[in-house]
């Protein structure tokens, strides 16, 4: 590739044709602040529409300012991105967009982990100079996953790109113009009346607080304090490798002992892990796909863990609700156990039973609120915490959460197998149900566990995996977007496939929308991706079928996997939904 | 399947298989979506919300973003259209010589709420537009094909029943 010299602040430099003034600045160490632009490189996910004008610089013989994320090098160019003027251009720009921003940042949900706000400190913002209109939109409650308050919105479009671009679900668009433009569903509908999947990506991505979760904090706080009622939390893999993030410890930190520990401070009585659920998921799905794959069911079979992709299906592809494993998430089947055999065991009335979720997800907060997934009129799962929320619920409570000593899970739910911990990345669920179907189709005993050509972040993946005389034929995507080119393959006759696993999130769980947020740093979610993988290997047990709580479970409660109380508990229907 | 709350069979079934012969012969229907509004517009005389979504099915492209291109572009109406157009110039000199307060007269007279564009009795319309090229006779206003010269405020309530006059002898003529 051509290379063109240019200089930026004096320094010259050399870069390849094609590259942007923002690209050429960071690579010589200079930095020019953003807030629309977001690249996270090697997921395919691109804004760059330049509508905030925070970039600025001034170029040598150009009457205007250009924006450094969009502008190309050109031979000979000289730049400066601290004149006076590029910085009074950028300071004006971020004064007008503040001057249409509320000031409550002392009580607004992104306080202290805000872009805008990042920018007045770096911009050296001490007055806004300019008055007028300001916004005024309802904000938007109706959905049990997410808040969309339009006033706080900049209209860097980053929703817009995720929403569209990456998960092509198609919910957000801007609206009218000028003054009165906003992001919205169509026609202003509520959040609630649309097809959104709830995976988050919106709320993962916002620079400020238009998109946040629906916080519950509260409603676990008042649990806790309730007397009489059993509170049981359950904590899902990929936030163990995450939430350390938030009290200043390295990204991919393993702190599944210090999370335990610190639940048991807030005040539940006990404290389980999804990944003994995830186990369970893997015995009921390896089963099916068994079941199906010897009796000429249908095939592929989908895995059903990820409630975003379960919602996409649902709008998206009505047509091909036969497909998907009609086991519940893990999860949801936590929730199920708690409310039977741990009921059963411990005595206890299910009503006096609260079970708590912390998810790196706020499609699970939807999720645990479908009517369907209860035992009579009593959800499977009373209230649903991203890792964000967790993280907030420690803080409140003056939790020291980096000197904490490891605990261990409760038993009863809390042992799991490193099948278990994989789940929360990318190619985590397949590989986690080839182990145990190797071993169960076979009969042989599988060496070495590890499929790493399961594994990766490339968007779509195929593999084959030989089991005895059966090849199985494994597709996997993740992001919507990609799950849908690869469904429409599947139905074209592209695509020839046994099983397939689908993430809503990038890189999966540890990309998730109740993720902390990694405000573009894509190295923080392969770290996290890695530190999946080093606790698999960190396991004794290493196949979800080994796990023997899950044996005990099957002896003692549920009978067979796959089984007539297994199918009552453990399963589910899906329905076909209009799109909008 | 779980409906949505649009009643899709509002809408006119000829003026549909008119539309989707339109669109059957594009090729690109997506890439040609402004032509299409136009066209539907043209059948149906405005763009309801059913008819927005009924096209975004037809060409697969999210409704939201249909409804980004109708609400930005100021042609496109999403309300029915009155029999009277009443256009009020807000371009500059139109402006200086006191259009906003000819156009606030008009919503008085009209009862027109906050971003109410058509009045109750749906016979006119009321939106402001950008310079004419009729300054000389500023402020502006056009209603239909017709055009009145120097507006002032209190012209406004004798138009009005002008045409509210008008209504009413085409209804009696039809009636005949």
């Amino acid at each position: 590739m051509e290379k063109i010299k240019l200089t930026i602040n004096g320094i010259e430099t050399e870069v390849e044709q094609g590259s942007t003034i923002l690209e050429a600045a960071k690579s010589v160490g200079v930095y020019i602040p953003t807030l629309c632009h977001l690249n996270l490189d090697g997921f395919e996910i691109c804004n760059e529409v330049s509508s905030c004008r925070v970039c600025m610089v001034e170029v040598e013989g150009r009457p205007a300012l250009v924006t450094a994320c969009s502008e190309k090098c050109a031979p000979g160019m000289v730049v400066r991105t601290d004149s006076a003027r590029a910085l009074n251009g950028r300071r004006t720009v971020l004064e007008l967009l503040l001057s249409n921003h509320p000031k409550d940042c002392l009580v607004c949900a992104k306080n202290l982990d805000c872009e805008l706000q990042f920018l007045a400190k770096e911009l050296n913002i001490n007055q806004i100079h300019y008055e007028g209109e300001m916004m005024d939109y309802p904000v938007d409650t109706t959905s049990r996953s997410l808040i969309k308050d339009p006033n706080k919105c900049i209209m860097c479009r980053r929703c817009e790109t995720m929403c569209n671009e990456v998960q092509t679900v198609g919910v957000l668009s801007a609206l009218n113009r000028g003054f009165n433009a906003v992001v919205s569903p169509a026609f202003n509908l509520d959040m609630a009346d649309t097809s959104c999947t709830f995976c988050g990506q919106c709320v993962a991505v916002c620079p400020t607080g238009a998109l946040t979760e629906k916080n519950e904090v509260q409603k676990v706080w008042r649990q806790l304090n309730t007397p009489g009622k059993h509170v049981i939390v359950q904590v899902a893999p990929a936030v163990r490798v995450a939430i350390g993030e938030l009290f200043g410890m390295e990204p991919g930190s393993i702190s599944t002992g210090k999370l335990v520990a610190a639940l048991r401070r807030l005040g539940f009585d006990a404290v389980f892990d999804t990944d003994w659920a995830a186990d369970l998921t893997i015995m009921e799905e390896a089963s099916e796909l068994i079941h199906r794959i010897q009796h000429n069911g249908v095939l592929p079979l989908l895995t059903s863990c990820c409630p975003a992709w379960v919602n996409f299906i649902e709008h998206q592809f009505p047509d091909m609700l036969d497909i998907p494993s009609t086991s519940k998430s893990p999860q949801i089947m936590f929730g199920a156990m708690a409310k039977s055999y741990y009921a059963s065991k411990m005595g206890l009335n299910v009503n006096d039973i609260c079970v708590v979720s912390i998810m790196p997800c706020i499609a699970k907060k939807a999720e645990a609120a479908r009517p369907e997934l209860s035992i009579g009129d009593n959800s499977n799962v009373d209230i649903v915490i991203s890792t964000r929320e967790l993280g907030k619920m420690l803080h409140e409570a003056g939790v020291d959460f980096k000197r904490l000593a490891d605990e261990d899970f409760d038993q009863l739910m809390g042992e799991s197998t490193g099948a278990s911990v994989i789940f929360g990345t990318t190619g985590g669920v397949i590989e986690a149900a080839v182990r145990t179907a190797y071993e169960w189709v076979t009969g042989e005993t599988l060496e070495d566990v590890e499929f790493t050509q399961l594994r990766g972040l490339e968007g779509i993946r195929t593999a084959s995996v030989q089991m005895g005389n059966i090849t199985l034929n494994i597709g996997i995507a993740h992001g919507l977007g990609h799950a849908r080119e690869l469904l429409e393959g599947v139905r074209s006759g592209k695509y020839d496939l046994h099983a397939i696993e689908i993430m809503a999130c990038p890189g999966g769980c540890i990309g998730g929308g109740g993720q902390p947020y990694h405000h573009g740093d894509v190295e923080i979610l392969r770290k996290r991706q890695e530190a999946l993988y080093q606790e698999d290997r960190n396991k004794h047990l290493r196949m979800s079928h080994q796990n023997p709580m899950i044996q005990k479970l099957y002896e003692e409660y549920l009978g067979e996997p796959y089984g007539e109380l297994a199918h009552d508990l453990l399963h589910t229907t899906y329905t076909a939904k209009e799109r909008i | 399947m779980q409906k949505t709350k649009f009643n899709m069979e509002i809408l006119d079934s000829c003026k549909l298989r008119e539309l989707d012969a339109f669109i059957e012969a594009e090729d690109n229907p997506q890439g040609r979506i402004i032509n299409i509004l136009h066209e539907a517009q043209k059948l149906f005389s405005y763009l309801p919300q059913e008819l927005q979504l009924y096209i975004a099915r037809k060409i697969n492209m999210p409704a939201a973003k249909i409804n980004g291109i109708v609400s930005f572009y100021s042609f496109f109406s999403q309300e029915p259209s009155g029999k009277y157009t009443i256009s009020v110039c807000m371009g500059t000199a139109c402006f200086v010589k006191g259009a906003d307060a000819v156009l606030q007269a008009f919503r008085r007279e009209l009862q027109l709420e906050e971003d109410q564009k058509t009045s109750a009795d749906g016979l006119f319309s009321l939106r402001d537009v950008r310079c004419i090229g009729a300054c000389g006779l500023a402020p502006v206003v056009t209603i239909n094909d017709r055009i009145f010269g120097h507006v002032k405020e209190a012209d406004v309530k004798g138009i009005i029943e002008e045409y509210r006059e008008l209504a009413k002898q085409e209804v009696a003529e039809v009636a005949q």
